[in-house]
């Protein structure tokens, strides 16, 4: 598992762009709303949590379908899932490269995109934490939809429409802990909340994706 | 058991239903439409306009019910392989999507005079807005798979991921302190609702799920004949029909 874990990561470095893709979107998404709405950093500042966090779903949505695709186009993905592992646990290696990919790469950015939005020195910690503990949640639910929609005509834009509804109870926690350190509240809830998610979608999501791919293997 | 689970015996049988919960639904809708416009008082703080509930909260009800039927029939069909509950749950959707639709609609219209806006982001707004995208979702994926037991299989695994919604839904207007009144009817013991209003919004509540039986039944019948249309018994009746 550690060598498929290592493979995928090696696959993704020799197309570099892969992996730069989602993070340069993410830095672009943020810059626009500066521009769109005016420079004024106190506006800048209560928009910010929300505006960071919906590009970091919109980025993590855009690299999904990397997830499983390409395997599945060469066959690769046929014979991994008749190797004698669990398709669960091949399922939960390939979320984990995707998130060593593009969600860690977004957490690691987030510091300067929270800089140039203003936010207050004491929520950057915060932001990073609960993006820490969010994007892989992203990367374990936007799984589950990859491999539904693998192989479908459209499935790209299909997938949004499976994935987005699902990530707004992270969106809205996530953002919430971060707007809530600004506003001087207590956000422990907040971060409690986020890791019982991330429990959840660790121990039912591989299981789901897995589930998910043997009815697109079909 | 399984003579009742085969696509035949179910056609034939969900025939014979149909008009009998078609007309149960009359009954009770007629008499909770009465009760509710007519003989329930007028409530002391929103006067008339509060009657829009008798339609609003059984058709909230309802979309999050179904959606629970919808994924528990889609788990039954992943397990047991049964093709009656795909062809249940596929045809819950549809239903289920019209009820949030309806929810959404009526909570609109009840809104504005109530809190002055067509739409606010409250937590329950929210949330059920959720519910219909997911709704969205789960036809949209089965449309997109032209093979009804794989789209059926694929479909069913969304559902049950998204179920993990409805506990949210339902425990909003409690864990958000938000605009949305709280819940009234399910309090144990004690409701805090006059019996005079509560007699209708149950009866709407049965009419909208005998409602539901009813189209559920009607699209089963419609979706068991597209699929057996290659098998005999479907050619049998076609030929001894006129």
């Amino acid at each position: 598992m550690a060598r498929l874990f290592w493979r995928d990561l090696t696959v993704a470095m020799r197309r570099s762009t892969d992996i730069l893709t989602p993070l340069v979107f993410f830095v672009i998404v943020v810059s626009l709303f500066p521009l769109g709405l005016g420079p004024e950093p106190a506006v800048l500042r209560t928009i910010a949590p929300g505006v960071i966090w919906v590009a970091a779903l919109l980025a993590t949505m855009l690299s999904l379908n990397r997830l499983f695709a390409n395997d599945h186009a060469d066959g690769t993905l046929e014979q991994m899932a008749l190797a004698p592992y669990p398709l669960a646990l091949l399922a939960l290696t390939k979320i984990a490269a995707h998130w060593t990919l593009t969600g860690l790469p977004l957490v690691l950015i987030s510091p300067l995109l929270a800089v140039q939005m203003h936010l207050p020195e004491s929520a950057i910690g915060t932001l990073v934490l609960s993006l820490l503990l969010g994007t892989p949640i992203l990367s374990l639910l936007g799984a589950v939809g990859a491999a539904l929609t693998l192989g479908l005509r459209g499935g790209g834009v299909l997938v949004s429409l499976l994935v987005l509804p699902l990530y707004t109870p992270i969106l809205i926690f996530g953002a919430g802990s971060v707007a809530g350190v600004i506003a001087g509240i207590d956000t422990g809830a907040h971060f409690s909340l986020l890791g019982a998610f991330l429990a959840l979608a660790l121990t039912f999501a591989p299981w789901a994706a897995a589930a998910a791919l043997r009815v697109s293997l079909d | 058991m399984h003579k009742y689970a085969s696509p035949k015996f179910f056609y034939s049988l969900a025939g014979q239903l149909i008009p009998w919960t078609a007309a149960v639904t009359a009954v009770l809708l007629l008499a909770g439409l009465y009760l509710g416009l007519f003989v329930a008082p007028a409530d002391y703080q929103q006067g008339e306009s509060y009657r829009i509930m008798f339609i609003h909260v059984p058709a909230a009800w309802m979309s999050m019910f179904i959606y629970v039927l919808m994924a528990g029939a889609g788990a039954v069909a992943l397990v047991w392989n049964i093709k009656l509950a795909e062809i249940f749950a596929s045809s819950c959707a549809p239903i289920g999507a019209s009820f949030t639709f309806l929810a959404l609609a009526t909570g609109s219209l009840w809104g504005k005079p109530m809190w002055g806006a067509w739409w606010v982001w409250d937590a329950r707004l929210t949330s059920e807005l959720i519910l219909f995208f997911l709704y969205i979702g789960y036809m949209a994926l089965q449309a997109s798979i032209d093979d009804p037991r794989r789209a059926a299989r694929a479909a069913a695994i969304l559902a049950l991921v998204g179920v993990v919604n409805i506990p949210v839904i339902h425990f909003s207007v409690e864990w958000w302190n938000t605009l949305h009144q709280p819940a009234s009817v399910s309090k144990v013991g004690t409701p805090s609702i006059h019996p005079s209003m509560i007699a209708p919004l149950l009866l709407m509540a049965f009419a909208f799920t005998f409602y539901f039986v009813a189209v559920a039944l009607l699209r089963m019948r419609n979706e068991i004949l597209e699929r057996e249309r290659h098998t005999g018994w479907v050619a049998d009746m076609l030929e001894s029909k006129p």
